[in-house]
């Protein structure tokens, strides 16, 4: 018995065949997507580079896709730091690309924007379970009014679900009510809206995208940041060890966390809302090649060139970004490109592990000091997985981890003596697709692809 | 069924004294109130947001250390600029400090926005009594 996984990505289409018993993997193959046409064709092109043997016996079909843009989401709270937080946690857990997050009652401006935005759908909530009710119909009638026709998940102050679920019905096309991102104060709540995103994703996005045939075919199961995340949960449980996953893209750099992220130190006290266990960010502006540019505003041109063994040339580093801005497919000519290249990468990497990890803030109090953690503490974190093309083809993938994670800020709390690995074929989605229905060939996978730094 | 009125609880400030905010949550809460008790050294901004959440009725803060007139100043004010500017608030505690008199304390956190004040030592019952009748339950 075999298995087929599939990750139809926005430049390339990424197969995996693997035994399921014994279970190990056969091989892997890609092409380019082909979004503008037929999605089958890339993955047909794909397929061919499979003898016709090795096809045979194919008993599991499974695929993951961030083609089409992905899966985009507007997340709507009441207060900023509590609801409207806990959904957007609770949207990027579910694997999507959240395009907005909003909180308060919505202005007719920012309807205006949210229609800009083009989401696939709404994240809706705002109260506690029996709090505050009010914003949260006054956006659900908003909603309805403006026409946008987008389906909503509802997951909200349980209070006003029935309301405005009415509200909604028949202006939106689906709306699917679940349990609240935050039921309580500072008690986050994801789970549930997360499921809810998945089948609307499984039941009504794919078929506004046009993905209805994929989904038949090939079993499109869920967006490729979820198999992603799914893969990593496996390495957490199976393994027994505390994650970091750094996943860097053309467009966007992903961090995925598997730990309660608890304060290490003496004299921490943890506020605000929790964070979910399996914590995941994206950064929109960190990425190697179409958010290459926002890469260089974002880190700035000084601290690039602290990582290059030479110093640039006016305007040196402006030229290379801009040129490689403009198509998914160039790469560097020459060796001071490469080392440009390999700057950006660290600088992603490192700008994207800052964000995703929590800080600590020194606090003067009568009896001494104490420290506030806001976020995630990871310093421990056992592992850090490195996943994307980038790393998978330079020469050095493991120093360019090891110099990301050099930062002398005490009060960042990345991880700071982690184990390297690298997905070094690309099956981190695949092995996510699985890890539900053959959790075992899935731990296969990950015992292959994951490879560990010699020191 | 009247809606069950939730109060907001919490220390403000660098303020770590559990004991009373214990007390006083399991006292409130049998007395029928929904607490969100928010622990020690809470800020001015997480008391607002999670009164703005859950719709409470008022915001009871506990101030021992000492440092309670630097940490209530403005509260009112931001609660204002929060859309609950007419939430009732109390403080308690130790809030006198030096040779003041607990009248020129009170007075001083009444201007400051807060509607009822309490001296060290004052029972709970005393604060549930008040606020039953402040929100006419
Ligand atoms: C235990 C204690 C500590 C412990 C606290 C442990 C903990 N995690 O809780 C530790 C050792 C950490 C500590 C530290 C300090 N402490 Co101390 N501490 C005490 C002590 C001995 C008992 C407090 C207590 O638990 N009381 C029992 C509870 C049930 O009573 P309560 O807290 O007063 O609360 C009740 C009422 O006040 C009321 N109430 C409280 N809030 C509100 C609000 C409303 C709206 C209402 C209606 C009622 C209400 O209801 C509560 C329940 O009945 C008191 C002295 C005392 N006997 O009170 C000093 C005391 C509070 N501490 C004091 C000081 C100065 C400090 C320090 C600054 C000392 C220092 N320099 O290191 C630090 C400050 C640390 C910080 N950042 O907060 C002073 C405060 C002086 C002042 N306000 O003018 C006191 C009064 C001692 C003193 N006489 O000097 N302390």
């Amino acid at each position: 018995m075999k298995a087929l996984l599939i990750d139809f990505g926005s430049t390339y289409t990424k197969a995996a065949l693997a035994n399921l018993d014994p279970p190990g993997l056969i091989g892997t193959a890609q092409a380019l997507t082909t979004a503008s046409t037929d999605l089958l064709e890339g993955l047909q092109t794909a397929l061919a580079e499979f003898g016709r043997a090795e096809l045979d016996g194919i008993a599991v079909k499974r695929a993951c896709s961030s083609a089409a843009g992905g899966l985009r989401i507007v997340a709507i709270g009441l207060v900023p730091a509590l609801t409207a937080k806990a959904a957007r946690e609770a949207a990027l857990g579910a694997g999507a690309r959240v395009l907005a997050t909003y909180a308060y009652t919505l202005t007719s401006r920012e309807i205006g924007e949210i229609r800009g935005l083009r989401p696939d759908m709404l994240l809706l909530a705002g109260g506690a379970d029996g709090g505050e009710q009010r914003t949260i119909l006054d956006n659900a009638a908003l909603i309805a009014e403006s026409g946008l026709g987008v389906p909503v998940v509802y997951a909200g102050n349980k209070v006003a679900a029935d309301q405005a679920s009415l509200l909604l019905r028949g202006r939106v096309p689906r709306v699917i009510v679940a349990a609240n991102v935050m039921p309580e104060v500072n008690v986050l709540q994801t789970e549930p809206a997360r499921q809810a995103i998945r089948e609307l994703y499984l039941q009504e996005i794919t078929k506004a995208k046009g993905l209805e045939r994929i989904q038949r075919e090939v079993g499109l199961a869920m967006p490729t940041p979820l198999a992603v995340m799914r893969g990593g949960e496996l390495l957490q449980r199976s393994w027994q060890q505390s994650v970091v996953m750094v996943d860097i893209g053309g467009a966007t750099t992903d961090i995925h966390s598997f730990d309660d992220g608890k304060p290490t130190a003496a004299g921490v006290i943890l506020k605000g809302l929790p964070e979910p266990f399996v914590k995941r960010t994206v950064e929109g502006d960190l990425g190697m090649r179409l958010s290459a540019a926002a890469l260089l505003q974002a880190v700035g041109a000084e601290r690039l060139q602290s990582q290059l063994p030479f110093l640039p040339e006016d305007g040196e580093l402006q030229d290379y970004v801009n040129r490689i801005s403009a198509s998914k497919d160039v790469l560097p000519r020459n060796g001071r490109e490469s080392l440009i290249e390999r700057a950006l990468a660290i600088a992603c990497i490192r700008e994207a592990l800052v964000r995703h990890a929590g800080h600590l803030e020194e606090a003067f109090t009568p009896s001494g000091r104490l420290w506030i953690q806001q976020g995630k503490d990871l310093t421990r974190a056992d592992l850090l997985v490195g996943i994307g093309g980038v790393l998978a083809h330079a020469g050095d993938p493991y120093d360019m981890l090891r110099q990301a994670l050099q930062i002398e800020d005490s009060l960042t709390l990345t991880p700071k003596q982690p184990r390297l690995y690298l997905d070094r074929h690309y099956l981190l989605a695949a092995v996510g697709l699985l890890s539900d229905i053959y959790p075992q060939a899935a731990e296969a996978l990950l015992g292959e692809t994951l490879a560990p730094s010699e020191v | 069924m009247p809606r069950t009125t939730t109060i907001v609880l919490g220390v403000i400030g660098a303020d770590v004294h559990a004991v009373g905010n214990k007390i006083l949550e399991m006292t409130f809460s049998d007395a029928g109130f929904k607490v969100v008790n928010l622990g020690v050294m809470v800020s001015q901004e997480e008391f607002i947001n999670a009164a703005v959440e859950t719709d409470a009725a008022a915001i009871l803060v506990s101030s021992l250390y000492g440092h309670g007139e630097m940490d209530c100043r403005g509260l009112r004010e931001k609660c204002r600029e929060s859309g609950i500017g007419k939430i009732l608030l109390y403080a308690g505690g130790n809030l006198v400090v030096g040779k003041r008199t607990f009248s020129q304390v009170e007075a001083m956190y009444r201007e400051m926005g807060f509607d009822r004040v309490y001296p060290p030592g004052v029972m709970p019952d005393v604060a549930i009594a008040d606020l039953r009748k402040d929100l006419g339950l």
